[in-house]
């Protein structure tokens, strides 16, 4: 069990065109909290050794009521607050613009439906005629390909139980809720194999519930893998709602 | 004051003193921290090496299986640890028995407002222990849809069958009222029972954070129990409140109105658990370094601030629910603000160390430790209030690393130092420091390894909730750190033996404790240990405030009582 | 001087007796009780289609009764309490199984409307707005009937003279009891059948 093997990443590979963005969120964060506990552990190490208990000596009398006390701590909390809280939110203010506030088109991304049950994903592509509800659509089962470099606007309706659809490698997550829709969307700019987790408990069969997320190379590779498949999944009855629904 | 002799029924069973009240709290509190604690052990196996069977006590526990979890019974122990932890181990102890000792003899009062109601209380307590218990063993088997009780995986019975899950709920609900019924008797006697020269001034912060928490419950628990019983309504009377989409009987409720209206309530239940331990942190820094509480003022208004902001935060659970994503934004800005009162009464602790005469005792050692752990848990809560971030760690196992030093660190270390302070005075016996010193070192290192190595494997993406995190290629470089973790939580739990230990021996032969053995200066201090049936033979006059430790003028030791008429020129409070 | 009589200076929160603080603070938490389940109900009602209008299912007039019924009970509660406090002890007893006589009534007409919805198939899971309609009166029905038992209690203690013009505590926080379930009935009549 060496070091490496225990995990010397921090995270998953991020194979995504925003991920760096929640990476970098938390480095800014573990960086200025880290300071912060630095300090008051240091303090506390100072305090205890240097202010122990000694004959002869006694503490010193104060309450810490007047107002110079209550200048210094009110300051001192505000001052953290603007240098951490505040320079964070804004940092994710700024990183939510990029990451969840601007989806792309309908003509440039690749739409997908992804219905999950307990306890598979159930994942639908338009076809080549671009329109879901018709003959060409294709459904597989916890198989999403997607080609790399080009946007990807995912709807999710769960047809039971809540579940979360969570790409571990693109740093997003967006629960699927039976009743209504939501979305999420990405890009990916590396090919591969990798995984699609259920991250929202959904029954005994929830530590299983894996999906895999195929980034092909080409759109030409996803083209040929998407013509070669055969419909899968439950019938009409579940899909179907209004794209451009709730998001 | 005679009394006819009484039964031992009524005098240690059915009665309404409050000190036995507190007892009974205490020790049905201690038995299911046990009991939860093993549920954390189980659920570690099974995270470390998936589907084995458990040695010792595999056989006996999971006979079907050859004596490994099996995926229905994984959801039952992280539901039952979860439900358990909360409300029959951590509430009892904390505010049930702390909150029952400590309340009257500090205020001065031969005991709550209302003892009947209290002792019913009590009783409903065990009533709903009682049927947690028995939801082991119907058909079906406990709840597994974890302690959140998300619907509608909870409110459908086609997905969640089985009346061990209903079991549940109405354990919940029983204890919900239980809490209720205590916290009328704590806001009641804190406010109207308090002894002549008691201001609100001079309340011990342990009580100040036991009056914040009963405020909470008073108005947040309600909220919860109208969710519960909305979801056994769609349990069993076929209504759809929480179900939509194809599970729903007819065109369906919201599903997300649940969510809302538990953690309406769970955000807020979240600083119930933590305030009295705020409370007991102050006043036990301050007996220990011998020097008034820091900025108590400051102190009282920061937890009243928190108390207040924490009913309107609860968004930040929900932050990948579909929610509109600019209220997920509020809730951000709203959260972060906790900051700042926080960071007031924490440098408001390290003020009261600061320039003081410190002694490590074994309950100093326990409120130190509150502050070290604190502060991580503190600070990791500021990455879930963020919402980019929290959207990729929501579910994962930093979340689960937060709330443990919240809770399981923080509160757990609370409750120890309540048990240690108080232990004297109410058993009028005292425990082994060396045994305590040894509970306190060997926990706090098993507790620091179990936790952050949560914290390492929920930035790699590893969920919770989850029985084998083997099936996911992504995770699999995590897995030697679930074996990591699952040995030091093992740790963890042996390291709880010396505590059980030390209280079962010290019961039974520990020596004798002296009436003041902190030299503590509040009223609960001025009696005998323990104190006598009806605490004190007149009506307490206070001149001061409890923390008068240090006062420069005294020459017959460095602290005054609040009972003590000096105080009323000597004293700064 | 000042420091010394602050050790005899007795400071409660507020000078009320504690029963009466102990009811006010049940209170708190019956009303956030309540308002989860009627904020339930809006954030259902509002975010559904095909909310039926309520006058077309529900037996307005006969609801509206009943509201007079239990104000008129909140009227001999407030009697009740008079009478206690002037020391008229048959009043007292007479205002006392009034109320509670009327808190029956309430409970009957509504206990003979659930059944005549129910056998027009309106019932608790035949639609979104029977849900809400049977969760919100039920729980009040049961607070309805805990305030009856708790009427008659006092009445049977009232028969043994246990209140008096100097003892007429447990009247009072009750009668707030008996007020606040008043005014939960006057609202649930006016969101569920007349909006």
């Amino acid at each position: 069990m060496s070091l490496t093997s225990m995990g010397a990443e921090v995270f998953p590979p991020d194979i995504s065109t925003t991920g760096y963005l929640v990476d970098r969120l938390f480095w800014l964060a573990t960086g200025l909290t880290g300071v912060a506990f630095a300090a008051v552990v240091g303090a506390l190490g100072y305090f205890l050794v240097r202010y122990r208990a000694r004959p002869g000596r006694r503490a010193f009398y104060t309450h810490g009521n007047s107002p110079r006390a209550l200048l210094l701590t009110s300051g001192l909390a505000l001052v953290v607050f603007l240098l951490i809280d505040v320079n964070l939110a804004y940092h994710d203010h700024v990183a939510w613009a990029v990451v969840w506030g601007a989806p792309p088109s309908a003509r440039e991304a690749l739409q997908v439906e992804i219905m999950p049950e307990q306890f598979a994903w159930n994942i639908r592509y338009a076809g080549p005629d671009g329109q879901f509800r018709t003959a060409d659509d294709v459904t597989t089962i916890n198989q999403l390909h997607i080609p790399a470099n080009r946007p990807v606007v995912v709807q999710l309706s769960s047809k039971d139980v809540i579940h979360s659809f969570f790409l571990p490698n693109l740093r997003i997550k967006m629960d699927a809720v039976p009743g209504m829709v939501t979305s999420l969307y990405f890009q990916a700019k590396r090919s591969g194999t990798y995984d699609i987790a259920c991250a929202e408990h959904c029954g005994f069969g929830h530590y299983r519930m894996r999906g895999f997320l195929v980034v092909e190379e080409s759109a030409e590779a996803f083209n040929a893998w998407l013509a070669q498949q055969t419909d899968e999944g439950p019938p009409d009855l579940s899909w179907g709602w209004q794209w451009g629904g709730k998001t | 004051m005679a009394h006819p002799p009484r039964s031992f029924w009524r005098r240690y069973v059915f009665s309404t003193n409050h000190k036995v009240i507190a007892v009974q709290y205490l020790l049905t509190g201690i038995l299911f921290l046990a009991m939860g604690g093993l549920m954390a052990l189980l659920i570690r196996w099974q995270l470390a090496y998936p589907w084995q069977p458990i040695p010792l006590v595999g056989k006996l526990l999971f006979p079907g299986s050859g004596g490994a979890v099996t995926p229905e019974a994984y959801p039952m122990l992280f539901t039952m640890h979860g439900g358990i932890m909360v409300f029959f181990a951590i509430t009892p102890i904390l505010l049930g028995a702390m909150g029952n000792y400590t309340i009257p003899l500090e205020v001065g009062a031969r005991d709550m407002a209302f003892p009947r109601l209290n002792m019913l209380s009590y009783w409903l307590l065990f009533l709903g222990s009682m049927i947690l218990l028995v939801s082991f063993f119907v058909p079906g088997g406990a709840a597994g849809f974890g302690w959140t009780i998300y619907a509608p995986l909870s409110s459908s019975t086609e997905v969640s069958p089985g009346w061990g899950q209903d079991l549940f709920i109405l354990g919940l609900a029983l204890d919900a009222v239980s809490i209720l019924m205590g916290g009328l008797n704590y806001i009641t006697t804190i406010m109207q029972l308090r002894a002549p020269g008691l201001t609100l001034r001079r309340l011990p912060l342990t009580l100040w954070g036991l009056f914040y928490s009963a405020v909470l419950n008073t108005l947040w628990l309600p909220i919860v129990a109208a969710a519960l019983f909305m979801v056994l309504c769609d349990r069993r009377l076929g209504t759809a409140f929480f179900v939509a989409g194809p599970l729903a009987p007819h065109s369906g409720g919201q599903v997300l109105l649940y969510q809302h209206l538990f953690w309406g309530f769970g955000h807020p239940e979240v600083y119930i658990l933590i305030l009295p331990v705020w409370g007991l942190v102050g006043d036990l820094l301050s007996v220990f370094s011998r020097k008034p509480a820091f900025g108590y003022k400051a102190t009282v208004v920061s937890m009243l601030t928190i108390t207040i902001l924490s009913g309107i935060v609860w968004g930040h659970h929900m932050f990948t629910s579909g929610m509109n994503p600019l209220v997920g934004k509020a809730f951000m800005i709203l959260t972060i603000t906790i900051s700042v009162p926080t960071a007031i009464f924490f440098l408001n602790w390290l003020g009261t160390l600061w320039r003081g005469a410190i002694r490590l005792t074994v309950p100093m050692l326990f409120a130190l430790g509150v502050v070290f752990v604190f502060a991580i848990g503190g600070l990791t809560g500021l990455f879930n209030a963020l919402q980019v971030f929290d959207i990729y760690i929501h579910d994962t196992y930093f979340v689960v690393g937060h709330f443990h030093y919240t809770l399981a660190a923080s509160v757990l270390f609370g409750a120890y130092a309540f048990i240690y302070y108080w232990f004297p005075k109410i058993f009028g016996r005292q425990m082994s420091p060396l045994l305590g010193r040894l509970h306190f070192g060997l926990s706090f290192l098993f507790l620091n390894a179990v936790f952050s190595g949560m914290f390492v494997v929920g930035l790699h993406g590893h969920m919770r909730r989850i029985a084998d995190a083997t099936t996911y290629e992504f995770l699999k470089p995590m897995q030697a750190w679930n074996v990591w973790i699952g040995w030091a939580a093992l740790g963890l739990g042996l390291s709880q033996l010396l505590f059980f230990h030390n209280f079962v021996r010290s019961l039974l032969k520990g020596k004798t404790a002296p009436a003041n053995p902190w030299q503590a200066g509040s009223l609960a201090w001025t009696v005998s240990s323990p104190p006598p049936e009806h605490n004190f033979e007149a009506r307490p006059r206070v001149f001061c405030g409890p923390h008068e430790y240090g006062v420069p003028e005294l020459t017959d030791g460095d602290w005054l009582s609040q009972t003590d008429p000096r105080a009323a020129t000597l004293a700064k409070s | 001087m000042e420091h010394v009589a602050e050790g005899t200076v007795e400071s409660p929160l507020l000078d009320i007796p504690v029963g009466k603080f102990g009811m006010w603070v049940f209170l708190i938490s019956e009303i956030m009780f309540f308002t989860g389940l009627i904020g339930s109900y809006i954030v259902l009602r509002l975010g559904s289609t095909g909310w039926p209008q309520p006058r077309t299912i529900l037996n307005t007039p006969l609801l509206g009764l009943n509201t007079v019924v239990l104000l008129s009970s909140s009227l001999t509660m407030v009697l009740a309490l008079a009478a206690a406090q002037q020391d008229r002890q048959r009043a007292l007893q007479r205002y006392l199984l009034l109320t509670a006589l009327l808190g029956l009534t309430f409970l009957g007409i509504k206990g003979y409307d659930y059944v005549h919805m129910w056998h027009r198939g309106f019932t608790i899971s035949s639609s979104l707005f029977g849900s809400c309609y049977y969760l919100l009166t039920g729980f009040h029905a049961l607070h309805v009937l805990s305030g009856v038992i708790l009427l008659l209690y006092l009445f049977t203690a009232a028969s043994r003279g246990l209140f008096s013009a100097a003892n007429y505590g447990r009247i009072e926080y009750s009668g707030l009891y008996w007020h606040f379930i008043d005014i939960v009935w006057v609202m649930l009549f006016a969101i569920l059948c007349l909006v």
